[in-house]
């Protein structure tokens, strides 16, 4: 119990933020925690209590898997810090790159491929994968 | 005259009598703190009594911990009826995905997620993705998002702030 009540700060602020599919579990004294945040505001505030309660995350007591909920159809804004985000022929670095986004540009949800690449299409009809670390749901 | 006095002083036993014989609000309401406080699963019940009637608030994990909850309080001397107002909590259900495993698809998805930041030493060891360099706090938050999102245990205390 004792990661647990580490984190009871994050667990109480995941119930009410409104994260749905929430799910928690420890194992191996590490604490599982996954769920969809309702908005990148609420993704945000958790990460930041993680980052109050283990100062520089180096612990690896906590394995947190939330994603914020998009859609297929859902805006999502380019967050690279400056550059152009790659849009590529399949999911991964290997992939062509097919098209670019500007940073700050929004660009449409087609699917999840999976937590790391998105499928997405660009104002200009460009489609492919997507770093999804890159795309912040509006 | 005499009469009126004795039947005074009857009256009055009779009355003294059966107030004590009826249990007070606040004596039933300190046992049943005590049996609540003596049971684990009863732990986030909180009770009050009103002339006999305890109505029970709190949390119960299930629909029987609530029913036993209901029935243990009811069993306690002095108890009328029991108002049961707790709530059940729906429990939470455990992640999907527990293991995480460091395959060469995982270990590319990392590679991919930390490609645009400099300075940074990438090793895999183990089931961990060994992180060192030095990174400023918002890079950082980055890197830990991404490899969680990506499902990979990390080691990032070689991983210095800027």
């Amino acid at each position: 119990m004792a990661v647990q009540d580490k984190y009871a700060e994050l667990l109480q602020a995941a119930k009410d933020l409104g994260v749905s599919n929430l799910s928690v579990a420890e194992q191996a004294g590490v604490l599982h925690v996954a769920g969809t945040a309702a908005s990148t505001t609420s993704y945000d505030a958790l990460w930041a209590i993680y980052d109050k309660l283990d100062p520089g995350m180096a612990s690896g007591d906590l394995m947190l898997n939330i994603d914020i909920k998009a859609d297929a159809g859902a805006q999502l804004q380019v967050t690279t810090d400056a550059t152009n985000l790659n849009i590529r022929s399949t999911p991964s670095t290997d992939g062509d790159v097919v098209g670019k986004a500007a940073h700050g540009e929004i660009v449409t949800l087609v699917e999840k491929t999976d937590d790391s690449w998105w499928k997405v299409k660009t104002a200009d009809g460009e489609e492919g994968y997507a770093y999804a670390q890159y795309l912040s749901p509006m | 005259m005499k009469l009126t006095k004795i039947s005074l002083v009857a009256a009055l036993i009779i009355a003294v009598a059966f107030t004590s014989c009826k249990p007070k609000d606040a004596d039933v309401q300190a046992k049943i703190e005590a049996a609540i406080k003596a049971d684990a699963s009863m732990a986030g019940t909180t009770v009050s009594v009103k002339d006999g009637v305890a109505t029970l608030s709190g949390e119960c994990k299930d629909d029987a911990c609530k029913a036993n909850c209901e029935k243990a309080v009811a069993a306690i001397k002095g108890v009328k009826s029991v108002v049961n107002n707790c709530t059940v909590t729906p429990p939470v259900a455990a992640p999907a995905t527990l293991t995480t495993v460091l395959d060469a698809a995982t270990m590319q998805k990392v590679k991919d997620g930390l490609k645009d930041l400099k300075g940074i030493t990438l090793d895999f060891a183990g089931d961990k993705a060994v992180l060192s360099g030095s990174v400023t706090k918002a890079d950082r938050m980055k890197i830990m998002q991404m490899l969680m999102s990506a499902h990979v245990k990390s080691d990032v205390t070689k991983l210095l702030d800027k």
